[in-house]
């Protein structure tokens, strides 16, 4: 089974298909990668996810597998070399509540904050930075989340090493402040002169050029005003 | 080291979350000590235990505290090997589970509790979508049962079955209360069908509290949302939250 052709359909700037790409490169797997234009989503893609319609997917022989977390524990349990999630079901449950912390604690808010302006955005920007006071707490002490090897936080974190900085840039704000969050920026740093992390990133320069016209776009959209309503007014 | 073996579910008794843990730990023939919490007036214990979310339901194991419903599940199923696997061995139908799971407890889940909260054009539109998102579970059943019967009882009730029987077990109690008929055999046969088995395994409705709580219950959460006063809230919650979480139903 694990012969099979794997095929991973991503979207070039999306820090969700980047945690699969670490993956499938930790574990040595060969794969073919299909770019999608998710501002216009191919057939392939609209029946491959029916139920989200988003990226990644990852095509293993017959099957497909959606969701990035999803995604990440499949590869690990298919092929078991190099394991990413600890082997202790106490550490794997650590892993596993930090993960789900950091997103929706930590990547909802700073999203929130890219998109948003004046007070919103200040309010977004503050509740990420509470988030970080956690996650500082976490791996401190720590060369990285996996010990002495990338594991499964830190590819499921690996987004705070470069897109955060990304979105603070465009955002104007500050959420990783080096000096209050020491091991943080340490272990940001670590993962991002690791060969398969640093080797594996997308342009930063387009990064910033994506960025700043999509927060421009979503800000004035009624979707995003209906979030920010839900998230930052509950 | 017995005292440290011991598994204690920190939980209240409304909760959904909750139940899933409880489920889980009696599939897996656990025992444990439930220690009921007041969410009003959170213990020392639970903040302790919880420092992150200060929620339930909190899991105490080998002096540890692991916390989370979903990871709990994970590590109940990790940890006691001996009982009936919460998850299945392929790695592809796990994917599966953890997919479908994750669309419950995401799409479904938040959508149905957005119908509590809300009245109107508002609730209209939740509604709306809660039905399609029914509509997507529904198909996804054929895929996931693909074409068999899902026979469901105490030896083989999974993760995917724990979370969709903690959010539609009181699907009468919503019926009642919201006015709207979320589990439709006519609509979504499969489903349906599914609710019903859940509902009758025997570790299930030994859980499940009696209707007039759960409508209680549910026609909290919707004055709990809609209630105009903040100042009317907090006199009115206290007495209301504190007699909901101190009537144990059993």
């Amino acid at each position: 089974m694990a012969e099979k052709k794997v095929k991973l359909l991503g979207f070039w700037v999306s820090p969700f298909v980047y945690r699969v790409i670490w993956a499938l490169k930790l574990k040595g797997i060969d794969y073919e990668y299909i770019e999608e234009d998710i501002f216009n989503k191919s057939p392939l893609l609209l029946q491959l996810n029916p139920i989200h319609k988003k990226v990644p997917v990852l095509i293993h022989g017959d099957r497909v597998i959606s969701e990035s977390y999803v995604i990440v524990q499949y590869i690990d349990e298919t092929w078991p070399h190099c394991p990413l999630l600890p082997q202790d079901p106490y550490e794997r449950a650590m892993a596993r509540f930090w993960a789900d912390f950091a997103e929706t604690k930590l990547l909802h808010t700073a999203w929130l904050g890219l998109c948003a302006r004046g007070a919103e955005r200040e309010k977004a920007a503050k509740l990420a930075m509470e988030a970080v006071e956690k996650i500082e707490e976490v791996v401190k002490g720590k060369k990285l989340f996996g010990g002495e090897s990338i594991g499964y936080l830190d590819i499921c974190l690996g987004w705070i090493s470069y897109w955060l900085p990304v979105w603070e840039e465009v955002g104007s704000m500050q959420i990783i402040d080096p000096i209050k969050f020491p091991a943080t920026s340490s272990w940001m740093n670590t993962l991002l002169h690791h060969q398969v992390i640093g080797d594996n990133l997308p342009a930063r320069d387009a990064m910033i050029e994506y960025f700043q016209k999509r927060s421009k776009d979503l800000y004035e959209s009624d979707w995003f005003k209906d979030i920010i309503r839900l998230h930052l007014h509950p | 080291m017995a005292e440290e073996n011991k598994v204690k579910l920190h939980g209240m008794w409304a909760s959904p979350y909750v139940k899933r843990v409880e489920i889980a730990l009696k599939i897996k023939g656990i025992p444990y000590e439930f220690v009921e919490e007041d969410l009003v007036n959170k213990s020392q214990l639970l903040l302790q235990y919880n420092p992150v979310h200060k929620k339930v339901p909190v899991l105490i194991h080998n002096g540890k505290s692991i916390c989370e419903s979903l990871v709990i599940l994970e590590y109940i199923d990790e940890t006691w090997k001996n009982g009936p696997p919460l998850l299945p061995q392929d790695p592809y139908k796990r994917a599966k589970v953890r997919f479908w799971t994750s669309f419950v407890e995401k799409e479904l889940l938040e959508n149905v509790l957005l119908v509590v909260r809300s009245e109107g054009e508002a609730q209209e539109k939740a509604i709306k979508v809660v039905f399609e998102k029914l509509k997507l579970l529904e198909e996804g059943l054929k895929d996931l049962f693909q074409g068999e019967t899902h026979h469901i009882d105490g030896e083989n009730m999974g993760i995917l079955d724990i979370v969709l029987c903690s959010l539609f077990g009181a699907h009468k109690a919503q019926e009642e209360v919201l006015g709207v008929k979320f589990i439709d055999p006519e609509k979504f046969p499969l489903l349906s069908s599914w609710v019903t088995a859940f509902t009758e395994v025997a570790v299930v409705k030994a859980l499940q509290p009696p209707h007039e709580k759960l409508v209680m219950v549910y026609q909290f959460l919707r004055q709990k949302a809609l209630r105009p006063s903040a100042a009317g809230v907090e006199v009115k919650e206290g007495v209301y939250v504190t007699s909901l979480s101190r009537s144990s139903p059993f």
